[in-house]
C-alpha cells in the first residue's frame, strides 16, 4: 500500500466534490444513492406504463370501442409491456439489489462502485431513448421488399390520441418481420431496438458486479450457505442476467441490422427465418420471467420468517429450489412457440421441462407456507404482501401447468389466458413481492416505518382490484378473445367482464395513490423505527436507521444463519425463542456504535465518468437510429469521441483519496456481546 | 379456538362462493360466444378439451388446498397477546421429500397423455382432404386443387370463408405472404403459426355442418383485431357442388345495367391493381382472365357472393345486425376507416359509382 500513496495523484479533470444538490447525485457512486435512483425511476415508469394500462382498459370496456386508433392501441400495448418488464419491475429489482446488496453481506459498497453507477446511467439514459420514440419516432404503412409502398400511412381510422401511433408498435416481443424493415417502417421500431440494446447492456454490467460483491464481499464468517435467502436470490438473478442478455442482444443487432444496415437475417422474403428471432428471443425472454420473478421470491423469503418469528422452512430447499428455477428455465424457451409448428419431439419435451419447473417452485411455497405454520405471525403490512403474493403467485403457477399441456396450450396461447396467466405471475407475484419488501425496507431509507392502516388499504384494495383484473381475463381468453385485440366483435360475448375489468384497474390505480400518499406523508410523519423495527434476522438490521453513508462502523461479523436473531435469540427446551436477557442492551450498542465509527472511514470518490460513458453510449445509440444521415454520423461521431474521453478520466482517477492517516482497512470488530 | 375455526369456515366459503360464482357467471356467456374454446365441435378440439378438464381439477384442487392453507395459517398462527414464542423449526426433510415427491407424480400422471395427444394431433393423415390457407394483412386466402371434381391445374382462390365438408378430416396447409399469422378455429382445433416461407399443417374436422369462427391470434399489424373468417362446414353433396359452382368463371353482365357499370368502375378505379377475377368468354373486350399483381393482392372476387360467403372485409363485415348492402357501401367509401391500414385505399368514389358497385359485386355467385 505505501507503492500506492507514494505515487502522484494524476488528475487532468477537476474532481467532483458536492455532497449535497444534484451534482453530489449525478456523480454518486454508492450503492444506496444508486439503489434509491433506480427505485424512483422504476416507480416513474411504474406509473407511465400503469397510464398504459388504464388507457388501453377504458378501450377494451366496449366492444368495437373507438376509443383509441388502432395505431395508438398497438403502441400502447407495446409500451405498456416494454416499461412494465424493462423500465418497472427490472430496475425496480435493481434498486432492491444496490441497496441490499452490500448491507445484507455486510459490505460498505459493492465491488465495484463506479461500474454500478455505470449501470444506473446506462439505464437512465437507455430509458429516455426508448421513451423519446414518443416524441421523435415515426411509423409508417408496410413497403414490400422490392420497395413498393403501402398505400396508407399508419394514422388512419378512427380514434383519438392517435400521435401515440408514432411509437414503437411491434409489441414488447418483436416478432419478426413483422417488426422488421418492410412491415415496421419508420424509426419507432429502430427506437425499440436500440433502447432495449442499451438497456440490457446496463443489466449485463450490474449482473457482473453483483457477483463479484457475492463472492468477494461477504462479511467475515458469512459463508454461502449463510447468506441470506434475497442475497442469494440476488446471486442468481446475475447469473440469469449474465447468461440471458448476451442472446437478446444477438437478437436485436441482428435485428438492427435487418432495419439499418440491409441485412436479412429474420425477413423471409429474402431468406431469412423469423422463426430464428422466437428462438432467440425467448432463450432470453424466458430466463427473463424469471428474472423478474426471483428477486421478489427472495424478498418474500425474508419478510415471512421475521413476521412468523421462525427462521424459513428449509432454507436450503428454498436456495437450491432458486437455483433449479433459473438453470431449468434455459431449457423452456419453446414452450412460448408451441403453435409455431416445431417438431412434435421438440413440443414434448419442451412440454415436459416446463412441467418441471412446477416442482422447485411448489417447493418455493410449500417452504413458505412451513414458515407461517406454527409461527407467531404478525399481520403487518409486508407481511400480507408477502401472503398476497405466494396466494396470488400460486394462480399463476397452475394456470402455467395448464399450458405445460402442449395441446391445451395450442388453444391458450394468444388469448387472455396467458394474460391473466402472467398477470398474476408479475403483477400478483413480482410487484406484491416488492411491496412487500418496500414497506419492510423503508426504516433502511428514511429511519422510520411506513404508516400501517394506510398500508393496509393499499393492500386490501391491491389485491380486489388485481384479481378484479385479471382473474376474468382467464375465461375472457377460454371464450376466444385473442390478445392484441384492437377491437372485439359485440357477438363475441366478451363485453360484460371486460367492463368490470376496467373497474378493477382503477381500483389498483387507487391502490397506487394510497401508497404514493403514504410514502410521501411518513417520511416525516411515520414512527420512528429505531434500529430494529421489525424484530428481525439478518445484518442489514444491526446498523442504524437510515443507513450511515458507510453503512457499516465496523465490519460485522457472522457466526450462522439468521445471525442478528441468535444474537437476540436462544431457544428453551421446548425450542422456543426466549429472547436474551441482553438483547437490549446489544441493539442500544449497536445504535451507538453505527453512528459512532471507532476509526476513520474511506469511502470510493464520487466521479462523473460513469455519467459520461452513459450519456455518450445513447449518444451513440441515437446516430445510429438516424445513420443514413449527415447529422446522425455526427451524433456517433461525438458519442465515441465523449466515450473516449470519458474512459480515459476514469482510467486514471484514483478509486480513493489516499487517507493522511493509514490505517487497515479491516477492523477486528468490536466485542459486541 | 371456536372463533378461529369459524372465521376459517367462513373464508373457505367465501373462497368457494366467488369460483362458484365466477362459473355461474360465466356458463351462460359460454353457450354463445362463437370463438369459445371450451366448446369443442370436432374430433381433435374434442381431444384437446378432455385434456383441458382433468388438469383443470387438479388445478382447482390445489388452489383451494393452498390457498386454505394459507389462510389457515394467517388465521390460526397469528399473535395474539399471550401467545408463546414461536417454536424455532428449520425444516423438515420428510416432508421436503414428500412436497417435492407429490407434485412431481401428479405432474407426470399428466405428461402421458399430453405427450400423446401432440404426436396425435400434429401431422394430418395422409389421406385428409388438403386445402390451402394463405394469410395476408389483414385476411385468410382459401385455395383448392387436387380434390376430387377439380381438373388438374385448375385451382380455386377463395377467401374469408373456408368451405369444408363436414364430417371429413382437412387438412389445412398454412403459409403466409407477409408477416406471421395464426389461424385458429377454437371450436374444431388449437391454433398454428402462418409463417412466410415455410407450411405448416393443421388437422380441422367439424361433426356437423355449421359455420365455425376463426381468428388470426398472432399480433400482425394494425388491423389484427380485424382479421377474422369463416369455417363453413357443409354436407358432402353440397360441398361437391360448391366444387363446381366455384369452377364456374363470372359471367359478364349485360351491356347497360348497373351491374355492367359497376364492372366498369371495378375496370378502371384502379380495383384490378390487386383482385383477380375469372371472366366467362365475352365478346365484350373484358379479359377473360384478370390476374392481380403478385404484391398486396387481394381476395380473388369471381365467387364474391357465394352463399357460403357471407362476409368481407377480413370476415368483419357486416357486423352484428348491420345490413348487408350498408356494410359493403361503408367499406366501399373508405376502406382505412372501417379498416385502419387496409391496403384498399379510398379511391374516392361516389356514390353512384358504390353502387352500381355492389351491385356488379351481387353478380358474383
Amino acid at each position: 500500500m505505501t507503492d500506492v500513496a507514494a505515487r502522484p495523484v494524476t488528475t487532468i479533470y477537476r474532481k467532483p466534490r458536492s455532497e449535497t444538490g444534484l451534482w453530489s447525485w449525478i456523480t454518486s457512486v454508492d450503492h444506496k444513492r444508486i439503489g434509491i435512483m433506480y427505485g424512483y425511476a422504476a416507480f416513474l415508469f411504474f406509473i407511465l406504463g400503469g397510464i398504459e394500462a388504464l388507457l388501453l382498459r377504458v378501450h377494451l370496456a366496449q366492444a368495437n370501442s373507438e376509443f383509441l386508433t388502432a395505431g395508438a392501441y398497438n403502441s400502447l400495448f407495446t409500451m405498456h409491456g416494454t416499461t412494465m418488464i424493462f423500465l418497472f419491475v427490472m430496475p425496480a429489482s435493481a434498486a432492491f439489489f444496490n441497496y441490499l446488496l452490500p448491507l445484507q453481506l455486510g459490505a460498505r459498497d459493492v465491488a465495484f462502485p463506479r461500474l454500478n453507477a455505470l449501470s444506473w446511467w446506462v439505464f437512465v439514459f437507455g430509458a429516455i431513448l426508448l421513451y423519446s420514440s414518443f416524441l421523435f419516432g415515426t411509423a409508417f404503412a408496410p413497403i414490400t421488399p422490392d420497395g413498393v409502398a403501402g398505400n396508407i400511412p399508419i394514422n388512419g381510422g378512427p380514434g383519438a390520441l392517435n400521435f401515440l401511433a408514432d411509437s414503437p408498435n411491434g409489441g414488447w416481443f418483436g416478432y419478426q418481420p413483422h417488426a422488421g424493415p418492410f412491415y415496421s417502417t419508420g424509426t419507432a421500431m429502430d427506437y425499440w431496438s436500440m433502447g432495449l440494446q442499451i438497456l440490457g447492456l446496463s443489466s449485463l454490467i450490474s449482473s457482473v458486479n453483483f457477483l463479484v460483491t457475492v463472492f468477494n464481499m461477504r462479511a467475515k464468517g458469512m459463508r454461502l450457505l449463510r447468506m441470506p435467502v434475497f442475497s442469494w436470490m440476488t446471486t442468481v438473478v446475475a447469473f440469469l442476467l449474465l447468461f440471458s442478455l448476451p442472446i437478446i442482444a444477438v437478437a436485436l443487432f441482428m435485428a438492427t441490422f435487418d432495419r439499418q444496415f440491409g441485412s436479412t437475417f429474420f425477413q423471409a422474403s429474402n431468406g431469412g427465418d423469423p422463426v430464428l428471432w422466437q428462438h432467440l428471443f425467448w432463450l432470453f425472454g424466458h430466463p427473463e420471467v424469471y428474472i423478474l420473478i426471483l428477486p421478489a421470491m427472495g424478498i418474500v423469503s425474508e419478510v415471512i420468517p421475521t413476521f412468523s418469528r421462525k427462521p424459513l422452512f428449509g432454507y436450503s430447499a428454498v436456495v437450491f429450489a432458486g437455483a433449479a428455477i433459473a438453470f431449468l428455465g434455459f431449457g423452456v424457451w419453446a414452450h412460448h412457440m408451441f403453435s409455431s409448428g416445431i417438431s412434435p419431439v421438440a413440443q414434448a419435451a419442451f412440454g415436459l421441462a416446463t412441467m418441471t419447473i412446477a416442482v422447485p417452485t411448489g417447493i418455493k411455497i410449500f417452504n413458505w407456507l412451513g414458515t407461517m405454520w406454527l409461527g407467531r405471525i404478525r399481520l403487518k403490512t409486508p407481511m400480507l404482501f408477502s401472503i398476497g403474493f405466494v396466494a396470488m403467485f400460486v394462480i399463476g403457477g397452475l394456470s402455467g401447468v395448464t399450458h405445460a399441456v402442449v395441446p391445451s396450450d395450442w388453444q391458450q396461447t394468444d388469448t387472455y389466458y396467458i394474460v391473466a396467466h402472467f398477470h398474476y405471475v408479475l403483477f400478483g407475484g413480482a410487484i406484491f413481492g416488492l411491496f412487500s419488501g418496500l414497506y419492510y425496507w423503508y426504516p433502511k431509507l428514511r429511519g422510520r416505518v411506513m404508516n400501517e392502516t394506510l398500508g393496509k388499504i393499499h393492500f386490501w384494495l391491491m389485491l380486489i382490484g388485481m384479481n378484479m383484473t385479471f382473474a376474468p381475463m382467464h375465461w375472457l381468453g377460454l371464450q376466444g378473445m385473442v390478445r392484441r385485440t384492437w377491437k372485439y366483435a359485440e357477438e363475441a360475448g366478451l363485453e360484460t367482464w371486460n367492463q368490470i375489468e376496467t373497474v378493477g384497474a382503477f381500483i389498483i390505480a387507487l391502490s397506487i395513490l394510497v401508497f404514493m400518499y403514504n410514502w410521501w406523508r411518513s417520511k416525516t410523519h411515520g414512527e420512528p423505527s429505531g434500529l430494529d423495527p421489525w424484530d428481525a434476522r439478518t445484518v442489514e438490521w444491526t446498523i442504524p436507521n437510515p443507513t450511515p453513508e458507510y453503512n457499516f462502523a465496523v465490519p460485522p461479523v457472522v457466526e450462522s444463519l439468521d445471525d442478528f436473531w441468535r444474537q437476540k435469540y436462544t431457544e428453551d427446551e421446548e425450542g422456543r425463542a426466549v429472547r436474551r436477557p441482553e438483547a437490549d442492551q446489544l441493539v442500544a450498542d449497536l445504535e451507538y456504535l453505527g453512528n459512532n465509527p471507532p476509526q476513520p472511514i474511506h469511502l470510493p470518490n464520487p466521479s462523473y465518468f460513469p455519467f459520461l460513458v452513459g450519456l455518450s453510449v445513447t449518444i451513440i445509440g441515437y446516430g445510429i437510429i438516424y445513420h443514413t444521415t449527415a447529422w446522425g454520423k455526427a451524433l456517433i461521431g461525438v458519442g465515441v469521441v465523449l466515450a473516449m474521453a470519458a474512459f480515459i478520466g476514469w482510467g486514471i482517477e484514483p478509486l480513493e483519496d489516499e487517507p493522511e492517516d493509514h490505517t487497515p482497512d479491516h477492523l477486528e470488530p468490536a466485542e459486541a456481546h | 379456538m371456536r372463533s378461529r375455526l369459524r372465521s376459517l369456515r367462513l373464508a373457505g366459503l367465501v373462497l368457494l362462493a366467488l369460483v362458484l360464482s365466477a362459473c355461474q357467471l360465466i356458463a351462460p356467456d359460454v353457450e354463445d360466444a362463437p370463438l369459445n374454446s371450451l366448446d369443442p365441435k370436432g374430433p381433435f378440439a374434442r381431444q384437446i378439451d378432455s385434456l383441458f378438464w382433468p388438469v383443470f381439477w387438479i388445478a382447482v384442487g390445489i388452489f383451494f388446498l393452498v390457498q386454505l392453507a394459507i389462510i389457515a395459517a394467517a388465521v390460526f398462527f397469528r399473535d395474539r397477546p399471550g401467545r408463546k414464542e414461536a417454536k424455532q423449526i428449520h425444516g423438515n426433510a420428510k416432508l421436503e421429500v414428500i412436497w417435492t415427491v407429490i407434485p412431481a407424480l401428479i405432474l407426470a400422471t399428466i405428461a402421458v397423455p399430453t405427450v400423446r395427444t401432440v404426436f396425435d394431433l400434429t401431422e394430418c393423415s395422409p389421406d385428409a382432404m388438403r386445402i390451402e390457407v394463405i394469410a395476408h394483412q389483414w385476411w385468410f386466402e382459401f385455395r383448392y386443387s387436387n380434390i376430387e371434381g377439380i381438373p388438374d391445374g385448375a385451382e380455386i382462390e377463395t377467401a374469408n370463408s373456408m368451405v369444408i365438408p363436414a364430417d371429413e378430416e382437412v387438412c389445412a396447409v398454412l403459409s403466409s405472404e407477409d408477416v406471421i399469422h395464426n389461424f385458429w378455429v377454437p371450436k374444431l382445433n388449437g391454433k398454428r403459426y402462418l409463417i412466410p416461407g415455410q407450411e405448416q399443417v393443421l388437422r380441422l374436422q367439424a361433426d356437423e355442418p355449421g359455420t365455425y369462427y376463426a381468428h388470426c391470434a398472432e399480433y400482425c399489424g394494425l388491423s389484427h383485431s380485424l382479421m377474422r373468417a369463416h369455417v363453413v362446414a357443409v354436407a358432402a353433396d353440397d360441398f361437391d357442388a360448391w366444387i363446381a359452382r366455384q369452377l364456374e368463371p363470372a359471367a359478364v353482365p349485360e351491356e347497360g345495367t348497373p351491374a355492367d357499370e359497376g364492372l366498369q368502375v371495378f375496370l378502371n378505379a384502379g380495383c384490378v391493381q390487386c383482385h383477380s377475377v375469372d371472366f366467362a368468354d365475352n365478346d365484350r373486350n373484358v379479359p377473360d382472365n384478370i390476374i392481380a399483381r403478385e404484391t398486396f393482392n387481394g381476395p380473388n372476387l369471381t365467387h364474391f357472393s357465394d352463399q357460403y360467403r357471407t362476409m368481407f372485409a377480413g370476415a368483419t363485415l357486416p357486423e352484428a345486425g348491420e345490413d348487408y348492402d350498408t356494410a359493403l357501401k361503408r367499406w366501399l367509401a373508405d376502406p382505412p376507416s372501417v379498416k385502419p391500414g387496409s391496403y384498399m385505399p379510398d379511391l374516392g368514389l361516389t356514390e353512384a359509382e358504390i353502387d352500381n358497385l355492389i351491385a356488379w359485386l351481387k353478380t358474383l355467385e
